[in-house]
């Protein structure tokens, strides 16, 4: 057996323009991957890695096509073959795991058919081993109980239980070699932890190769033996993960490690300027050059080759990677300036309960509120004026919906919301009073949703300066200018719609819209969620400069915890709707802490191979608060008996100001 | 991402570009072509028209296509040519307006539904439900009877009935972008219905809208012909290609001329609108017949 598995010589695929010019997608792609080895593609998007990804599996999409070299499998040209051979490639010799195994499943099918189609299409087993096999398979994803799993159908199982279904169909085939397309993007953090734990379980046990595409440096990190980082379609860095990620030579890879929030430093993260070009822009010349720090007249004119460094066994595309050696990846971060932050009540919630269950018509004539296991229960939280205050846990925590109800979109049930210290704010967003609408202001997770596609820039921005100040004419204009010059976008932006816009671009008329109110209070929901990393820095570093100018309030919501970090004064923990744990950032990261702050903390992918994420927690998943007691008692590894499952925990404060909700001490919590 | 620094196109030359796509398409051209046919024919048929339409004469009845008369005449000795070029006139003019109305009403209200939700929502749809339910002519043929063939009563009546399925449309596109954050941003801001319908709803429906529009243009107007033929249009002896075949189908068999021309007219111009409505929709991408991008 030769020891390659898979090797891609000079490989580029293109589109053809409408003017009919031939634009590169990938160019001059050139690797290989070795039998047992993992290895990570990591970029932005757009940067090719997905194409790559499918090229491997001898597949390009409708549109594109190959305009020079080859992509051998076990020696033959995967490119060349036709269906009837591919057929029996893929999904036998190769597998791949898709981005959402949500979708990939076929919802009306039980899990044990759609294994056992895999099954039938790939082996000559017959039905009782096939049915061994499943439940074999199903064992080795670590599912329990594997004969009634196998009875299940897809939406009956989490979503990290689906993603391991999809892994174990696509160990049906025993395949070389494993495509993995963003397997973990959509899961919580702690489910992502442990699915990449089996994965790298997988590659040992099977001594399958990996092919790991991700954006996600941390998770890359965690499963890759070696990585490949693609920069506008071409690999700009290839080698050893160590190599890679504790000193870049490339300086795209250097930015983009700077660019990553990381858990063990506060403050925020250099972001790089710029952004990825589009597809045939670069005629000449280094594809980062516009963004790169180094970049000389050469690089402008030159496209550098890729060079392969022996003492590193890296292969790098840049001429000055030599200086890059030197300097190794030393860690910092921008220091927040922040003014201290004055006991001044912007915002008060008190015993607020929110529920989506329907009220009975009795109740609602009477305004009873009925609910007694609400969605969100009982959370009092005060906010300080100039404070960034950041609301973290899982999904169904209940964080988006109480910044939902702080904007009046959703009813509270029970308690209220203060604002400015006596004023309590209608629950109902019709019934609010124009200033009160004016100081509180949402910026949402993804730019191309809240954005009207059919708005320009301008009459974006124009919205809340028409609404609240009621402006107009060359007023309206100069107060738009002033804004866009705000967020450090030119003026010619106004006449621009979003699709002309970057993503970060458009986040950031997303900000401009939101600070055109001259808020009070922005409820920033998983605002850089949807970003490319280098994107996120440059709105998490606008945005702290918008604080300090502005002295604006954050409500932050995100299940990021780096990111959180970097940017918040403050952290309230949430699960199921109620809350864990809250204090100042730089104490939440540290003991002790709740049980359930201390699974997400041990949840966090660093870009550092050294670092392993602690995985205690079960990695199961509930969908309905307890009835009574802790909220965290079904997966707590603390837990201590009956007193967490009857009795609700008290409020704990910590020395260094924390304020804690459990049963155990103070000293049992530090362990 | 087009280039940043290059200015959006005005309205005008997006609307060029349209047409430009539109055209670009064999379907498409031959669509257009034959709607601006139409339409240029019934602006100018009364100064083409070689005869009077309703000049009568008994001697020249039935006589057969020729030089003098290119369609023939019909049972009653006029000239078939002159009435055809005729024909459409009143047809093009009762179900441009007709649509326009249906436009109007089914759009809105689909959109106010789509938007509130609710209690409001159902109501409003089952009451659609029910009209669509009841066949149009029996209905059409109940309100022209009771309130005259006159077109200030057809162009609202054949604009009510044809709106229905365009309040499904319009609230089925409404449905598409009503989650959408940037709706949920407008209504946390505070705007108001009416304004969130105008700025934020409407310019992301209106494609879909008008594409349904178009067809509707081309339903209506096999509509309104029906009802010529039963005799519940135009009164003669205005010239309507639905009048026209319905008066001269008893003599198929030896005149067929008589009844041809109008058909011809009738399916031509349907036929144009269709295509017409099709490439329209493609041209603004919204594409019914595409396959799965896989």
């Amino acid at each position: 057996m030769e020891n390659v598995v898979q090797k891609i010589n000079n490989l580029s695929i293109g589109f053809r323009s409408q003017k009919g010019e031939e634009i590169s997608i990938l160019k001059n792609i050139t690797t290989e991957i070795k039998r047992g080895e993992t290895v990570g593609i990591v970029g932005e998007s757009g940067s090719g890695k997905s194409t790559l990804a499918l090229a491997m599996m001898g597949y390009i999409k409708h549109g594109l096509f190959t305009t020079s070299g080859e992509c051998t499998f076990n020696s033959n040209d995967l490119l060349k073959m036709d269906g009837r051979a591919l057929e029996k490639i893929r999904g036998r010799k190769i597998a791949m795991i898709p981005q959402n195994a949500g979708q990939a499943l076929t919802p009306n099918l039980k899990i044990g058919y759609q294994i056992d189609e895999a099954l039938r299409l790939h082996t000559d087993l017959n039905k009782i081993d096939r049915d061994k096999k499943i439940s074999e398979l199903l064992n080795k994803v670590r599912l329990p109980s594997p004969e009634t799993m196998a009875l299940r159908y897809p939406h009956e199982l989490s979503g990290g239980q689906q993603q391991r279904v999809a892994v174990a169909m696509a160990l049906a085939g025993t395949p070389e070699l494993l495509l993995l397309d963003e397997p973990t993007t959509g899961l919580d953090v702690t489910t992502q932890a442990h699915v990449l734990e089996l994965l790298k379980f997988i590659a040992k046990d099977t001594g399958t190769s990996m092919v790991y595409v991700s954006h996600d440096l941390g998770a890359i990190a965690q499963v890759s033996d070696r990585i490949i980082v693609m920069y506008a379609g071409e690999i700009v860095l290839d080698g050893p993960v160590r190599s890679v990620l504790k000193n870049p030579i490339h300086p795209y890879t250097f930015g983009l490690l700077k660019s990553i929030p990381k858990l063990s430093l506060a403050g925020l993260p250099h972001s790089m300027p710029g952004s990825q070009p589009q597809p045939g822009t670069i005629k000449k010349g280094c594809s980062f050059f516009d963004r790169c720090s180094l970049s000389e007249e050469k690089c402008k004119l030159n496209s550098p080759q890729l060079e392969y460094l022996e003492e590193l066994k890296t292969s790098v595309r840049c001429f000055k990677h030599k200086e890059l050696i030197e300097t190794k990846n030393k860690e910092n971060v921008i220091t927040r300036n922040d003014k201290k932050v004055q006991i001044n009540e912007i915002l008060n919630l008190t015993d607020v309960s929110i529920s989506y269950a329907k009220q009975k018509l009795l109740d609602q004539i009477l305004n009873r509120f009925t609910d007694d296991n609400p969605t969100v229960k009982g959370i009092n939280v005060d906010i300080n004026k100039g404070e960034t205050i950041a609301l973290v846990g899982e999904s169904g925590s209940g964080k988006s919906t109480i910044l939902k109800s702080i904007a009046g979109l959703l009813k509270t049930k029970d308690g209220n919301i203060k604002f400015g210290k006596e004023k309590i704010l209608q629950p109902d967003v019709k019934h609010r009073n124009p200033n009160d609408l004016r100081a509180i202001q949402l910026i949402f997770q993804n730019p191309d949703e809240s954005l009207n596609p059919n708005h320009t820039v301008e009459q974006i921005i124009a919205q809340p300066l028409r609404l609240y100040f009621g402006m107009s004419g060359d007023e309206l204009k100069k107060n738009i200018i002033d804004i866009l010059e705000k967020v450090r976008l030119g003026e010619f932006y106004m006449t621009r719609y979003p699709r002309q816009l970057s993503g970060g671009e458009k986040q950031r008329v997303a900000v401009a819209r939101a600070f055109a109110a001259k808020p009070d209070i922005i409820l920033c929901d998983e605002v850089t969620s949807a970003l490319d990393v280098s994107v996120q820095a440059a709105v998490l570093n606008l945005l702290q400069q918008l604080k300090e100018d502005f002295g604006t309030t954050y409500i932050f919501v995100s299940h990021d915890l780096a990111v959180v970090r970097a940017i918040s004064d403050r952290v309230a923990v949430l699960y199921q709707g109620r809350l864990c744990e809250i204090g100042p950032s730089k104490n939440v990261y540290q003991t002790p802490s709740h049980p359930y702050t201390e699974v997400l903390l041990g949840a966090v992918l660093e870009p550092d191979p050294d670092i392993k994420p602690k995985l205690v927690a079960e990695d199961i998943v509930e969908d309905r608060p307890p009835e009574k007691g802790c909220s965290f008692q079904g997966r707590c590894p603390k837990v201590i008996g009956d007193i967490c499952k009857n009795e609700t925990p008290p409020w704990i404060k910590a020395d260094n100001g924390n304020l804690i909700r459990c049963h155990l001490s103070l000293e049992e919590l530090r362990k | 991402m087009e280039n940043i620094k290059q200015n959006p196109k005005s309205t005008s030359a997006k609307i060029l570009e349209v047409l430009g796509t539109m055209a670009s398409r064999p379907s498409g051209l031959i669509g257009l072509v034959i709607l601006i046919f139409h339409v240029s024919l019934a602006l100018l048929s009364p100064y083409l028209a070689p005869y009077d339409y309703k000049a009568i004469d008994p001697t020249l009845m039935l006589q057969e296509p020729s030089s003098e008369f290119w369609f023939g005449t019909d049972s009653l000795g006029r000239d078939v040519f002159s009435r055809t070029i005729l024909g459409g006139r009143i047809a093009l003019t009762v179900t441009f307006f007709g649509s326009l109305i249906a436009l109007f009403w089914g759009g809105l209200l689909g959109i106010f539904c789509g938007l509130v939700g609710g209690k409001i929502d159902d109501v409003v749809m089952r009451i659609v439900d029910a009209f669509l339910s009841i066949p149009w002519i029996l209905a059409m043929l109940l309100i022209v009877s009771l309130l005259g063939t006159s077109i200030e009563v057809l162009i609202p009546a054949l604009g009510f009935f044809y709106g229905k399925g365009i309040v499904r449309v319009a609230r089925a596109a409404t449905h598409d972008v009503i989650a959408k954050d940037f709706i949920i941003s407008a209504r946390a801001r505070g705007h108001s219905n009416m304004s969130i319908i105008w700025n934020e709803i409407l310019p992301n429906v209106r494609d879909a809208i008008l594409v349904e529009g178009a067809m509707r243009w081309s339903w209506m107007l096999l509509g309104f012909s029906s009802l010529s033929f039963l005799g519940f249009g135009v009164s003669p002896p205005t010239p309507d290609w639905g009048l026209m075949i319905s008066n001269a189908r008893g003599l198929m068999s030896f005149a067929y001329w008589a009844v041809i021309a109008p058909i011809v007219g009738l399916s031509t111009l349907i036929i144009g609108i269709n295509l017409t409505a099709d490439a329209f929709a493609k041209a603004l991408g919204i594409d019914r017949s595409t396959k799965a991008p896989v």
